[in-house]
C-alpha cells in the first residue's frame, strides 16, 4: 500500500500568505515498513489533523526501514513515532494514535486534565 | 571458528572466548556462543567495561566484530571512558571493527496513544550487525528503556522478542543491567535471559573494596561456582580463578643458596629448594628483611629475576638499609634483574593486591618473589581473607615454579611458632629469628623451625647483622647455658683465662720436673766422681797390699833359700 501525503497540505500552503506560515505544525511519522501498525497510524494522524489543524500541517513520513540511519540520527526506537518538528519544543507521541486524546494532549492541542 | 572447549566435557557447547584473563577458564571458553548472557550488579561494578572488553576483545583477536547499543551513556563519552583502558574505539569504528551506537529517549517527552512496538531498536540493530558483520552484541543497560518509555507490558514482550530475535540472528550478545533489591535485575530481564548470567559485584570491607565475580548459571556447561575476585585496572578487566586451581604443581630438586653460607649448611649443605614457600618470622628487628635481601641479591648474582614486594618500606630506603650492612642491591636494579613494587598494603583491597602481584608476577617472569612482609596485611579481623589470598598466591607461584620468600612480624609475646596469618602450614622452609635476652642485651638468634623434605640443623645460631654481610655463628652452649653475644663473649675469654692458667700450670710442671732431672744427674755425677775417688783409693790400697805381699813370698823364698830347704815352699799368690 501506497501512504499518500503532502497532498491537500501542500496546495493550500501554496496560497498561504507567509505571515501565517509560521503557524503550520510540521510532523513528522516514523514508521517500519508498511505494517498494520504504521497504517492505522497515519489514518489516525490524517484525521486528527483533519479536524484539529485544518490547513495547517504537514505531515512528512519516514520509513525507517528503507534508511536505518536516519532512525539513528533522529534517536528512534519505538514505532510509530510521531514527531512534531515545529512549533517548538519538539514533542514526540508513540503508538498508532489510536487514543485521540492522548496525541492532542501530545501535540498541545488539549490541555492535560488532572 | 574459535573456541576453547573445556577437555571435561563431552557435548561441547560453542563459546566465544572473551579473552578476559580468567573468565574462560572459570566458564570453560567464554561465554555461549550465538546466546545473549546477562551480566547484571550494582552501580560501578564494571558492567560496561566487561561488555566492552568482551566486544574489543573479540574485534581485535577473534576477527568478530562488535555492536554496542549504549542505552545510558553518548558515544562520546564511552570512547573517552574505555580510552583510559588503552581501547582505541574510533579506530576501530573506523576500521569498521566495532559499531557505536547511542540509543537515547528523552525522558517524560513522550506521550503514549495505542499501542507501538520496537520495531525502531530492532531496525537499528539490524542495520549495526549488518553494516560490520557483526558476530558480537552489546545492550548496555537495556533496562533503563523501562524508566524511558510508557508502557511496561509492550516493553516488556518487546525486549523478549528481541532477545528471541538475537539469539535467532545467532550473535553472542550481552546484556547488562542494574541490580534489583533482592532480584538480579530490576525489571527482572534475568527470566528472559536465561542462558549465561553472570553477577559482578563490589563490595566494600573494612573500608577497602572488593570486586567478586560469580556465574548464577551457565546453562549446558559446566563452570566455577565461586565468587572470583576481579580487577579492573590499566589493561582492563581480570578475573582470578586461582581457587579453581589442584594441589597438582610439580616439584623441583633444585636447591638454590639462601646467600649466607652458614644458613645453607643448616639446611643440610644446599639452602631452599627452588619453588619452595620460605618464611622468616620473627619479632621487631630481627633481621628478616635482611635474609630477604641477601637472599634477592644471591638469586641475582645467578642472574635470576626477583620481584621484592614491600609493603613498609620504600626502595629508596630499602637499599640504603641493605648497603649498610653490605648487601648492595642497586646494581641489580639497574640491571633490571631485581624489581620492587612498594604499596601500602591499606591501599587498596587484598582481592586488588593479589590480582596486581599476579599481574606484575606475569609480566616480569621472576624465579623469586619477595613479600616483606604479608602481616601488614592484617588488619583488623581480616585474617582469614589474608590466609585465603597468600594461599592463592603460594598456589599461583608454586604452579610457576616461583621460589617464594615471605617475611613476618612476630608480636611480642605471641607463640613463636605463631604467625598472626596463620599459614604455617603452606609453609615449606621456615626460619625463626628470635631475641635472645641475656646480661642486659638483645641478640639475634636464628633457627630452622621446619623445613620439609630435607634434613636440616637443629641448632640455634647467633645470628649477627656486620658492615659486611650476615653471619651466623655457634652460640656458646656449655655449662653456663646458651650464651650469646656479650655474654658468650666474655664466656669465651673467661674459658680462654683458664686455659691459659692451664697452659701456664702444665709448663710449671714441666720446669720443676727439669729441674729434678738436673738434680738427679748431678747427684748421679757427684756420686760416680765420689766412687771414682774411693776406687782410686782401692786400688791403691790393693796395689800395696798385693806388693807387700809379694815381697812377703820373695822374703819367705829368700829365707828358705838360706835355710836350705830342700822342698820349695809353695806360696799361692794371688
Amino acid at each position: 500500500m501506497k501512504i499518500k501525503r503532502r497532498k491537500s497540505e501542500t496546495s493550500r500552503r501554496k496560497n498561504r500568505p507567509a505571515a501565517s506560515r509560521s503557524g503550520i505544525c510540521i510532523l513528522r511519522l516514523y514508521v517500519a515498513g508498511q505494517t498494520p501498525k504504521s497504517i492505522t497510524a497515519f489514518t489516525n494522524l490524517k484525521l486528527i489533523c483533519e479536524e484539529e489543524l485544518r490547513g495547517k500541517y504537514h505531515i512528512e513520513v519516514i520509513d525507517i526501514l528503507k534508511n536505518p540511519q536516519l532512525a539513528r540520527n533522529n534517536q528512534i526506537l519505538a514505532v510509530p513515532t510521531l514527531v512534531r518538528k515545529l512549533p517548538l519544543p519538539v514533542r514526540s507521541i508513540i503508538g498508532d494514535l489510536s487514543n485521540t486524546e492522548r496525541v492532542l494532549i501530545g501535540l498541545d492541542l488539549r490541555e492535560k486534565r488532572a | 571458528m574459535k573456541k576453547k572447549a573445556a577437555p571435561f566435557r563431552r557435548s561441547v557447547l560453542p563459546k566465544s572466548p572473551t579473552s578476559i584473563q580468567g573468565l574462560d577458564e572459570i566458564t570453560g571458553g567464554g561465554l555461549p556462543k550465538g546466546r545473549p548472557t546477562l551480566v547484571c550488579g550494582g552501580a560501578g561494578c564494571g558492567k560496561t567495561l566487561f561488555a566492552m572488553e568482551f566486544l574489543v576483545r573479540g574485534a581485535t583477536q577473534y576477527k568478530e566484530p562488535g555492536v554496542f547499543i549504549s542505552f545510558e551513556e553518548t558515544e562520546k563519552e564511552l570512547t573517552a571512558n574505555v580510552a583510559s583502558l588503552g581501547f582505541d574505539l574510533d579506530n576501530l569504528i573506523n576500521r569498521k571493527k566495532i559499531w557505536l551506537e547511542h540509543v537515547h529517549v528523552e525522558r517524560g517527552e513522550i506521550e503514549q496513544s495505542g499501542e507501538y512496538d520496537l520495531e525502531g531498536l530492532f531496525i537499528r540493530i539490524h542495520h549495526a550487525i549488518e553494516s560490520i558483520g557483526a558476530k558480537r552484541v552489546v545492550l548496555d543497560t537495556v533496562e533503563s528503556l523501562f524508566s524511558e518509555l510508557p508502557s511496561p507490558q509492550i516493553l516488556r514482550a518487546e525486549l523478549r522478542r528481541l532477545f528471541h530475535w538475537l539469539k535467532k540472528k545467532g550473535v553472542t550478545t550481552i546484556i547488562t543491567a542494574e541490580r534489583g533489591e533482592g532480584t538480579l535485575t530490576r525489571e527482572g530481564l534475568e527470566e528472559y535471559v536465561s542462558d549465561c548470567v553472570i553477577l559482578l559485584d563490589h563490595r566494600v570491607t573494612d573500608q577497602s573494596s572488593i570486586r567478586r565475580l560469580r556465574i548464577v548459571k551457565y546453562r549446558g556447561s559446566m563452570h566455577g561456582t565461586n565468587e572470583y575476585p576481579f580487577l579492573i585496572d590499566e589493561d582492563g578487566f581480570s578475573v582470578l580463578p586461582i581457587t579453581s586451581l589442584g594441589l597438582n604443581h610439580s616439584s623441583s630438586h633444585e636447591r638454590i643458596s639462601t646467600g649466607i653460607p652458614r644458613l645453607d649448611t643448616m639446611l643440610s649443605d644446599k639452602g631452599y629448594f627452588r619453588g619452595s614457600t620460605v618464611l622468616v618470622s620473627g619479632t621487631a628487628g630481627t633481621g628478616k628483611t635482611s635474609i630477604a635481601a641477601k637472599f634477592a641479591e644471591e638469586a641475582c648474582k645467578r642472574e635470576e629475576r626477583v620481584l621484592f614486594f614491600t609493603f613498609e618500606e620504600s626502595p629508596s630506603q630499602l637499599v640504603r638499609n641493605m648497603r649498610s650492612i653490605g648487601i648492595n642491591l642497586e646494581p641489580w636494579v639497574q640491571k633490571r634483574l631485581l624489581q620492587f613494587h612498594a604499596t601500602r598494603p591499606t591501599h587498596y583491597g587484598l582481592e586488588t593486591h593479589l590480582t596486581t602481584s599476579i599481574k606484575l608476577i606475569n609480566k616480569f617472569k621472576p624465579s623469586i618473589v619477595v613479600l616483606d612482609p604479608i602481616n601488614a596485611f592484617v588488619i583488623g579481623e581480616n585474617q582469614t581473607e589474608v590466609k585465603t589470598m597468600l594461599l592463592r598466591l603460594v598456589d599461583f607461584l608454586k604452579m610457576k615454579k616461583i621460589t617464594a620468600f615471605f617475611t613476618s612480624l612476630n608480636s611480642a609475646g605471641d607463640a613463636m611458632e605463631m604467625t598472626d596469618v596463620y599459614i604455617s602450614s603452606l609453609i615449606d622452609t621456615w626460619l625463626l629469628l628470635r631475641d635472645i635476652e641475656i646480661g642486659g642485651e638483645r641478640n639475634r638468634g636464628l633457627y630452622v623451625l621446619k623445613s620439609r623434605g630435607m634434613a636440616h640443623s637443629n641448632q640455634i645460631r647467633e645470628f649477627k647483622l656486620t658492615n659486611h654481610g650476615i653471619e651466623l655463628l655457634d652460640v656458646y652452649v656449655g655449662a653456663e647455658g646458651v650464651l650469646t653475644g656479650s655474654a658468650r663473649l666474655s664466656q669465651e675469654a673467661k674459658d680462654d683465662a683458664e686455659q691459659l692458667l692451664r697452659q701456664q700450670e702444665i709448663g710449671r710442671r714441666r720446669f720443676g720436673l727439669d729441674r729434678k732431672r738436673e738434680a738427679m744427674e748431678a747427684q748421679i755425677v757427684a756420686l760416680r766422681s765420689r766412687f771414682e775417688a774411693e776406687e782410686s783409693e782401692a786400688l791403691k790400697v790393693i796395689g800395696i797390699e798385693k806388693a807387700r805381699n809379694e815381697r812377703f813370698v820373695q822374703d819367705k823364698i829368700k829365707m828358705a833359700k838360706s835355710r836350705r830347704s830342700d822342698v820349695p815352699t809353695k806360696i799361692k799368690i794371688k
